[in-house]
């Protein structure tokens, strides 16, 4: 059957599927212009879109999962291998445990089971970037199993609780590279990712829209990050995600009105290399489903699952050929590796050297700093960096609310702008405090504050450097009286006004004033002349 | 005196003490294999140059006065299974025909290290699949003893270079019973070391939970000496136990008394040769009479043994020997011969440059594993075959709270004609019948002359020991050595002088 091509931009809506978007996360990392518009409102299709996904985590290891081969990104081709890692004759591998231990980090934030037992099985295939022929992979003992992993719209309009399958450790193959320029089809090989660890992370098909999917993916990625247990950085392949979806069809009115559910077959799309082509492929799957069905009511478990790549550039899947599924891997216990025990104790050491999960460090914003659940989640979802910067900022202003205020408005925009870390950012919790108090003991105003703290950025100046060059200083309450009584003299109609009952009139002296010392705090100045008026 | 007529514990001696050069030693064995080795073809490859500035520079710091190390200036001829940086190394296969890898095994490396002379690299079976040395890529090997017989296999290159006198020493490994059987038909003295006790490492792997590297020599004395140095914990292999090596050498010459041997009714059943059976109960009667105690045992499962060895062993090798493929290294089919069919040049450049690697016996096995562990049938087989695996593990654990040792034939007849076996591949795997259990319980086992036929070739007696008792069994046949001279024999080859 023909599928229609389908180009971009997004779908008609009436056909995009029942949920409420989650707001754009600031989690992910490149920019996302180009994204299809944000629905708002609840849109209601004929069906439900049922999403697992299949998670690929390589994990910050210095050396390999099974030799001390350095498992560095971007190094020429075939310079990390060994005689392990190539597969030669005669070799065998050796657990590395800083990476067992990553991936049990993992799986417990992940709130895994972690079996006491767990062991290394050989997946048998054949291909020129599987030195050995086969992987080392866990199949029936994976090391943990049976999570979960909510992830909460901030706003608290949906949250969805994802159960976790398993969890489970293997090593990456090489990178094959394919060129068929000048006519001759070549292919090369790159040995150095070979070995590299890599946590499998495989969940219950409980997504139920493309948005759902990558806001969970966000949420994934922020607790990995977190975790310190990879950069999950997708360009370098630190995180890859396949999944599988169908949709539940309400047949002759669905159960409700005696009919049924049909099932479309499930389909694995592979090939996505962002969070926002997840969702893409997703959202476009679900409607060549539907179509698919439609014209065929082809169901589950008549025609063998499908595997289908996603074609960024041209916005569709597109049908691979049947020879991965066909394949039988002859999984067996790999017998070059023993099995792994883990102790309670080991465990217990290894729940404590964590920290917390984004899920409870949003609670423990809130409530430790009195901030709003959504400014937590901003916070939060900013990482770890970030939140040490404003746990150090608030705890020296004092005041929650303000400190969060600043970094929402002026810190996270500048970063946003400038581009770089919170780490690099110039001016330190410690020189930001010092202003925001300012501000609090009245030696300037908050706009006065922007000025300066756009100054600092700019020049990299210390704050009283930019604060004495700009002519800053407090005005005492004498030349305030002064200023104002001199302000008075100057405007006998506002003075009569006043006087008149309109006190809004007093408005235009500020500028006057601001002319006259722009040091001066509006407020006071305002104050200071009813005062005065008053007293006449 | 000739060097070859020394001990290795001698020859070791007399370097030490500076009454023999390690390059005389070197040269002189060197020597026997190029008058010998034409008609044997024990050798893969020979490193004249090598061995002989390795024995000069042993040579020269003696005469300095550095240190030098346990194993100094004693030729060792070393399996071709094994990694070495200096030689190649080809299982004896076409798949790996020139094949240098870029590191030594760990045993290379300790024997090295122990300043040992590697002179060369043993024939044996192909990827070490085979009990008679007949599924060489290079040609079968002959046994000294008689010519137009197998030495046994698969270290069946290791097993007839000590026999006729062409290494004092050598290096085999036993999956099934390689070091054993062939020691066994070749009338040597050979130790199949307790898993793990000897890392793998750099060991071309055939069936990684059988695998375990051995010494091969004239006597358990010499075995010992080479245990010494080649056990012990590599944290290079997952599968190596971390136990303290004692001293093999020190503990041999406490006598046997009170020592309970086993004897097993089965092993004298039907298919074994009567000169064989006998030439074994003798041996019974002479460790009765130094002292030891002979007692009735049963292995139960033993019958299963074979069965259970040829579902494990296949499966395991079809997945190590999948690595094959011509991509990376070895033997690559030259493109463009397809005759078309094949799903792509990948799959044609896999199949035919396996098809053209590999010889018949090897497919075969790589065939029977790859079948038994496909979706459907693995349940039926692999499952099943490690659980059976487990009972006759049960039974040596039962039996060894009851005896010591267990003793035994290591083979059911003397060494075959060359070309007997070859057209029925059962009756050739029931040649392991005695030894297969002793790697699927994962222990020890010795293989020693206990007599000879009346046509004058070698019968071997087998000891197994429960895990990590290599000092016990090198102790018995070394007091057995004291009692008999049968280890002392060299066939008529081997009293060339050269």
């Amino acid at each position: 059957m023909l599928i229609p091509h389908r180009p971009e931009p997004s779908p008609p809506l009436a056909i995009l599927p029942t949920f409420v978007c989650p707001p754009e996360r600031l989690s992910e990392s490149v920019p996302d212009t180009a994204s299809a518009p944000v629905t708002t409102t609840a849109t209601t299709v004929p069906y439900t879109t049922v999403i697992g996904l299949e998670v690929h985590v390589q994990l910050q290891t210095q050396t390999k999962l099974f030799c001390g081969c350095s498992t560095k990104f971007g190094a020429p081709p075939n310079t990390q291998v060994c005689p392990t890692c190539l597969g030669l004759p005669g070799s065998l591998p050796v657990m590395n445990r800083k990476a067992f231990e990553l991936a049990v980090r993992s799986a417990l934030a992940l709130d895994c089971r972690i079996a006491s037992f767990t062991k290394w099985d050989r997946k048998n295939y054949f291909y020129p970037d599987l030195p050995k022929g086969y992987q080392i992979s866990q199949f029936d003992l994976p090391f943990s199993s049976d999570g979960t992993l909510e992830v909460v719209d901030p706003k608290g309009a949906w949250s969805r609780k994802v159960g976790i399958i398993r969890v489970h450790l293997e090593e990456d193959a090489g990178k094959s590279m394919h060129d068929e320029a000048s006519g001759v089809a070549d292919t090369r090989i790159d040995l150095n990712r070979a070995g590299t660890p890599l946590c499998e992370i495989v969940t219950q098909p409980d997504l139920r829209s493309p948005q759902e999917a990558r806001a969970w993916l966000n949420e994934l990625k922020l607790l990995l990050v977190y975790l310190g247990v990879s950069d999950c950085n997708m360009q370098e392949g630190s995180l890859r995600v396949d999944a599988n979806v169908n949709l539940h069809i309400p047949v002759d009115g669905g159960p409700d009105a005696g009919g049924r559910i049909a099932k479309t077959p499930i389909v694995e799309i592979k090939n996505m290399n962002s969070f926002r082509s997840v969702e893409r492929a997703l959202a476009y799957e679900a409607i060549r489903q539907y179509e698919e069905w439609q014209a065929t009511k082809a169901e589950m478990g008549k025609t063998p699952k499908q595997t289908r790549g996603w074609d960024d550039p041209a916005g569709v899947t597109r049908a691979q050929r049947h020879k991965e599924e066909s394949s039988d891997y002859r999984y067996f216990p790999e017998p070059d590796l023993v099995p792994v025990t883990v102790s309670d104790e080991w465990l217990a050491a290894a729940r404590q050297a964590m920290g917390p999960p984004p899920a409870v460090l949003r609670q423990t914003l809130a409530t430790t700093w009195k901030i709003s659940s959504y400014d937590a989640d901003v916070l939060v979802n900013q990482g770890g960096d970030l939140v040490a910067y404003f746990e150090e900022l608030a705890g020296k202003v004092g005041e929650g609310k303000v400190a969060s205020n600043w970094m929402q408005q002026d810190v996270l925009r500048t970063l946003n702008e400038r581009g770089g870390t919170i780490g690099e950012f110039p001016v330190r919790p410690a020189a930001l405090a010092d202003l925001i108090g300012r501000v609090a003991k009245g030696d300037f105003d908050t706009s006065r504050a922007r000025e300066i703290f756009a100054e600092v950025l700019a020049s990299g100046r210390p704050i009283d450097d930019v604060v004495a060059s700009m002519g800053i200083a407090a005005v005492d309450d004498d030349e305030l009286v002064a200023l104002c009584r001199a302000l008075l003299a100057e405007n006998p109609k506002v003075v009569a006004d006043v006087k008149g009952g309109k006190e809004q009139a007093a408005a235009g002296l500020i500028g006057q004033a601001k002319k006259k010392n722009p040091n001066v705090n509006p407020g006071k100045v305002r104050a200071m002349c009813l005062d005065l008026i008053r007293q006449m | 005196m000739q060097p070859s007529d020394l001990s290795a514990v001698d020859l070791v001696n007399a370097v030490r003490q500076g009454d023999l050069t390690a390059v005389r030693c070197t040269e002189a064995y060197l020597d026997r294999i190029a008058a010998l080795d034409g008609s044997i073809n024990a050798f893969l490859s020979v490193d004249r140059e090598g061995s002989l500035r390795t024995a000069a520079s042993i040579d020269e710091r003696r005469k300095a006065g550095k240190p030098i190390g346990p194993l100094a200036g004693l030729p060792v001829a070393v399996k071709d299974a094994l990694c070495t940086t200096d030689q190649p190394t080809t299982c004896a296969s076409k798949m790996l025909a020139g094949f240098r890898p870029p590191y030594d095994a760990e045993v290379v490396a300790r024997l090295r290290a122990a300043d040992a002379v590697i002179v060369g690299k043993t024939n044996m079976d192909e990827f070490a699949m085979g009990g008679s040395n007949e599924n060489s890529a290079f040609g079968p090997v002959h046994n000294p003893w008689d010519l137009a017989r197998t030495p046994g296999g698969s270290s069946g290159g290791s097993a007839a270079a000590v026999a006729a006198d062409m290494a004092p020493v050598a290096i085999g490994s036993d999956t099934g019973g390689s070091i054993r059987q062939p020691a066994g038909l070749c009338g040597i003295t050979g130790l199949k070391p307790t898993y793990g006790r000897v890392s793998r490492r750099g060991l071309v792997a055939f069936a990684s939970s059988l695998d375990q590297i051995g010494p091969m020599a004239r006597s358990a004395a010499d075995c010992a000496l080479i245990l010494s140095s080649i056990a012990g914990h590599d944290p290079g292999d997952a599968t190596s136990l971390d136990a303290p090596v004692p001293s093999y050498t020190a503990d041999l010459e406490r006598p046997l008394e009170g020592v309970r041997i086993g004897r097993v009714a089965a092993h004298f059943g039907a298919g074994v040769d009567p000169e064989v059976a006998h030439a074994v109960e003798e041996a019974f009667a002479a460790f009765r009479a130094a002292g030891a105690i002979i007692k009735e045992i049963d292995l139960p499962h033993a019958d299963a043994g074979v069965a259970t060895y040829y579902l494990v062993a296949p499966c395991e090798a079809s997945s190590n020997l999948a690595r094959y493929d011509g991509a990376h290294y070895g033997h690559r089919a030259e493109p463009g011969k397809t005759s078309g069919g094949f799903e792509s040049a990948l799959v044609e450049m896999y199949c035919r440059s396996r098809a053209e690697g590999f010889g018949p016996e090897v497919k075969r096995r790589i065939m029977l594993g790859t079948y038994a562990l496909s979706a459907g049938y693995y349940d039926a087989y692999y499952a099943k075959a490690l659980r059976v695996r487990r009972l006759i593990r049960q039974d040596y654990l039962d039996a060894f709270a009851e005896v010591d040792l267990i003793g035994g034939p290591v083979s059911a007849t003397a060494a075959f004609k060359l070309g007997e076996k070859t057209g029925d591949p059962l009756s050739m795997y029931l040649v392991d019948l005695y030894t297969v259990g002793t790697n699927l319980a994962g222990v020890g086992g010795i293989s020693f002359p206990c007599g000879f036929t009346k046509s004058g070739l070698p019968i071997g007696f087998q000891l197994q020991g429960p895990a990590l008792a290599e000092q016990l069994l090198l102790r018995a046949a070394d007091r057995y050595q004291h009692l008999t001279d049968w280890h002392l024999r060299r066939p008529a080859i081997a009293a060339q002088r050269c």
